[in-house]
């Protein structure tokens, strides 16, 4: 019983930062239709940046984070209008092409300013607390709550703010947002912003726990699609739905199932899913 | 030829074509009209196979072809045009043309590795075919041109050869002259013209009402998915339901 | 007439230089390098039947040339197997293993295409790493035999080697130009450039797709099983997507669908990788960029660049002379 409400506990805290990250990859889809490749290496530059900041510049964990989050929003804006916007008209597979360039491009950049070591990132939030008889450390209450204060933040900027709705209005309907005079390039920019944002909160959270490396982006991205493409891709509910499902399946599935494979079980589940329901599984059909 | 019963297509709740009874008739220029959102592209979707009707029957020459796919459709005589082109613009017009002829050949990988006897001459057929289409079409002088150095114009006449080389007895157009000017509209609608006088039975989707009023028919009216009307153009033009579905506009040029 | 007889010229040039090679550079070095590019190359013209010719980007090519290299290596080391046979057999198991994939990646299409066969071939990786069993975990496979000798012909030496791969590649050129340059390839290129159109033209495009994706997986294992019998050794890296990566970035640079792209690409990466030898690690601090700029500026790589120059000249030459004619005319009614 406490092995299980531990790992459930494990599953809500992998879940949250897998929310975020997919939350930032579906907003992009959503907008542009693109399938964000390069989501993972922004991950992991949010990662770098956060760590660097702590070590080098002798920041603060949270306010090395907000460094963080300014600059791979930054990057990932530079991104939307270096390499995406020209590329609007394009066949489908020259964005993807793209955008795995960026990817390579940035891993290797990595490894080239910070070497290829695994590196451990140090937190002010170490300690160990009793919660309900499971030992947890102060670490992993923090990604949880972040995360979901990030999520409520989002929502009610998303719902609740003229430029949030803009957002959902483009999501919903690009050329409709076009003709009741929304500015797209705008719209495309902060979304950028956004979702480079969430992806250095997710990465900077989450680091302390696990380590930073330049590959630390790979497994995460495509879980995140896996999420995704389960919660509808371009959803944001779904988004957080499906981080959260995959997060408690995988954390149940290392301790009840093979922790070998425990990474196996996202993919599987992908393309079981596809292999059904080659639309995805919210998938409007018809047209 | 082909005769559609009770054809009905819904998309989640909405209905787009709801129980229609329709046949084209052989030889001749048969026009669908209607408003916008009336259900003319789905219709055409359901009778070439891209979309499955959820009622109804569709008979092509005493064949029943309700729930085939586009591919076989094509095999039996029934060639399309979409409102776009979808050409390889990188490529020329010839190269384009040529695989239209491929549903009539026979050659596989294994002909294609070993260049068997067979496949030379299948290929020299789809080339030949390709040339007969241009010419048809008036397009022999750019054959070799890459097509993404011809006009709009020609791009269409490129899809309408690309039909014609499959070999088909009914050719279905969908908004052939979207996008084209109105000179352009007049050698397009000749073309159609010379299309049926060669014998094919022409079925199109249109907004341009004087050119349809001068060259079908035979034509259906269609109005939130429903025929409400058919008849010559003499016929749909004095119709009252026709008039009142093109809210109080006039249907004659 | 002038280009075409320009074309063989260079082609036969090409094999000319491909033959006598180790005889101008008799450095052991450079002749591994050689014999793998024109591996590498075969595996890129497996992956550009299908991404370049169809339109479908698999990510999971990487997984397939994995397979290749662990069928033969676990065929002659765990099995004992002799290598021809295992050799033969590497391919038609990719194969067959690609041709179930294939019927359910295929019901996807576009985006979920990528991400599916990416996810394909992660589990491709994973299997091998984590399967200590059957593929010997990270420790991979160690002792893979050289080819029997046929004959009075014997694979001991680099130089031999080299002239199978040589050979094999050749073959492997001329199919892949029989296959895109016939009806079969034409009905790849009009899947590619529209599949409702494909379909409306009487094509089969399921049929088609799918004998496009195991063709695909054919080569890749093909390359994998050679790639095995050359190094020897094989480990659970050559399945990670760094090599999925690298096969693209090959077919980019070089022209995606184009039909000499994939030697291109292959050959001007490998070669400059090697006088960049400092750079090994950081190769896609140049060539990641390299990728997206190309994909910006000119889709179809540095064969499709050149063709469209040499097409433009042509047009324009044309042009001129049509000019020069007219104004002949003009002259001589005045």
């Amino acid at each position: 019983m406490e092995l299980l409400l531990q790992q459930l506990f494990n599953g809500l805290t992998i879940g949250s930062v897998y929310a975020l990250v997919a939350l930032g990859l579906t907003l992009v889809y959503g907008i542009l239709h693109i399938p964000n490749f390069a989501h993972g290496a922004l991950y992991m530059v949010g990662g770098y940046i956060t760590l660097i900041m702590m070590t080098e510049a002798g920041l603060h964990y949270i306010l090395a984070m907000v460094v963080s989050i300014c600059v791979v929003g930054l990057l990932s804006v530079l991104m939307e209008r270096l390499v995406f916007y020209p590329l609007r008209h394009s066949p489908p597979i020259q964005d993807k092409v793209a955008a795995i360039g960026i990817l390579l491009f940035l891993e290797a950049l990595a490894q080239f300013i910070w070497g290829a070591d695994y590196r451990q990132m140090s937190t002010p939030f170490g300690q160990v607390v009793e919660v309900f008889g499971l030992t947890l450390t102060l670490q992993r209450i923090l990604i949880v709550f972040a995360a979901i204060a990030v999520m409520i933040l989002l929502y009610w900027f998303l719902k609740k703010t003229f430029t949030g709705s803009t957002i959902i209005a483009m999501a919903q309907n690009r050329e409709g947002a076009q003709l009741v005079g929304i500015n797209t390039h705008k719209v495309a920019i902060l979304t950028f912003f956004i979702a480079g944002a969430l992806a250095a909160i997710g990465a900077s959270l989450t680091s302390p726990i696990n380590l930073v490396f330049p590959g630390m982006g790979h497994l995460v991205i495509l879980k995140a699609f896996v999420i995704i493409i389960i919660g509808g891709m371009g959803s944001i509910p779904g988004a957080i739905l499906g981080g959260y499902i995959l997060g408690f399946t995988e954390s149940l599935g290392a301790t009840y199932l093979s922790a070998d494979y425990k990474d196996i079980i996202a993919f599987v589940l992908l393309i079981l899913i596809l292999s059904i329901k080659p639309q995805g599984i919210f998938s409007k059909g018809g047209v | 030829m082909l005769e559609v019963k009770g054809l009905t297509k819904r998309f989640g709740g909405n209905v787009a074509v709801k129980s229609v009874d329709y046949s084209v008739q052989q030889g001749k220029i048969n026009a669908i009209i209607g408003p916008n959102g009336a259900g003319k592209s789905t219709f055409f979707n359901l009778i070439t196979g891209v979309h499955e009707p959820t009622e109804g029957t569709i008979i092509y020459k005493n064949q029943e072809i309700t729930r085939q796919p586009a591919n076989v459709i094509a095999k039996l005589g029934v060639a399309r045009t979409f409102q776009s082109t979808h050409l390889f613009e990188m490529s020329t017009v010839k190269d384009n043309v040529i695989v239209g002829h491929r549903l009539r050949t026979k050659s596989n990988l294994f002909d294609s590795i070993f260049r068997t006897k067979r496949l030379k001459e299948e290929e020299q057929q789809c080339i030949a075919k390709a040339e007969e289409s241009l010419d048809f079409v008036g397009l022999s002088h750019v054959s070799d041109q890459l097509v993404t150095n011809i006009s709009q114009e020609e791009k269409k006449r490129v899809a309408f050869a690309l039909a014609l080389a499959t070999d088909p007895e009914i050719v279905f157009l969908d908004e052939p002259t979207a996008g084209v000017n109105p000179d352009e509209t007049d050698e397009m609608a000749n073309l159609i013209q010379k299309m049926s006088d060669k014998g094919l039975t022409i079925c199109l989707i249109e907004h341009k009402m004087p050119m349809i009023m001068r060259l079908a028919h035979h034509i259906m009216v269609l109005n939130y998915g429903e025929k409400i009307a058919e008849g010559t153009p003499a016929e749909i033009q004095k119709n009252e339901e026709v008039i009142k579905a093109y809210l109080g506009g006039t249907v004659s040029a | 007439m002038n280009i075409l007889t320009n074309k063989k010229v260079i082609i036969s040039l090409l094999i000319v230089l491909g033959i006598v090679f180790p005889f101008i550079i008799p450095n052991l070095y450079y002749l591994h390098i050689m014999t793998l590019a024109f591996i590498w190359t075969i595996a890129v013209y497996g992956l550009n039947l299908l991404a370049g010719y169809t339109g479908y980007l698999s990510l999971a090519h990487g997984g397939f040339f994995a397979i290749g290299a662990y069928v033969i290596g676990i065929l002659t080391v765990k099995l004992e197997m002799g290598f021809w046979l295992s050799f033969l057999l590497a391919p038609l198991v990719t194969m067959f293993i690609g041709l179930i994939i294939g019927l359910f990646a295929l019901r996807t299409k576009e985006h979920f295409f990528a991400i599916y066969t990416l996810c394909v071939g992660y589990i491709i990786y994973l299997v091998i790493d984590k399967w200590e069993g059957l593929t010997g975990g990270v420790r991979g496979l160690i002792g893979i035999p050289l080819p029997e000798a046929i004959g009075p012909i014997s694979f001991q030496s680099p130089t031999a080697q080299y002239y199978l791969a040589f050979i094999i590649f050749l073959l492997v050129v001329a199919v892949i130009y029989r296959i895109v340059h016939s009806l079969t390839g034409r009905t790849f290129v009009a899947i590619r450039n529209s599949e409702d159109l494909a379909l409306s033209l009487g094509i089969s495009t399921k049929r088609n797709k799918l004998l496009a994706f195991v063709l695909s997986t054919f080569f890749a294992g093909l390359a994998g099983a050679m790639y095995a019998g050359f190094i020897r050794f094989i480990g659970p890296e050559i399945a990670y997507t760094t090599i999925t990566f690298d096969l693209l970035t090959y077919m980019i640079v070089g022209g995606i669908g184009t039909f000499a792209g994939p030697i291109v690409g292959t050959f001007l990466i490998v070669i400059i990788s090697q006088n960049l030898q400092f750079l090994q690690d950081y190769r896609m601090l140049i060539f990641g960029p390299l990728l997206t700029l190309l994909i910006i500026f000119s889709p179809r790589g540095i064969v499709g660049f050149i063709q469209m120059q040499l097409y433009q000249r042509k047009r324009k030459k044309q042009e001129s002379l049509a000019y020069k004619n007219r104004e002949e005319e003009t002259n001589a009614g005045g």
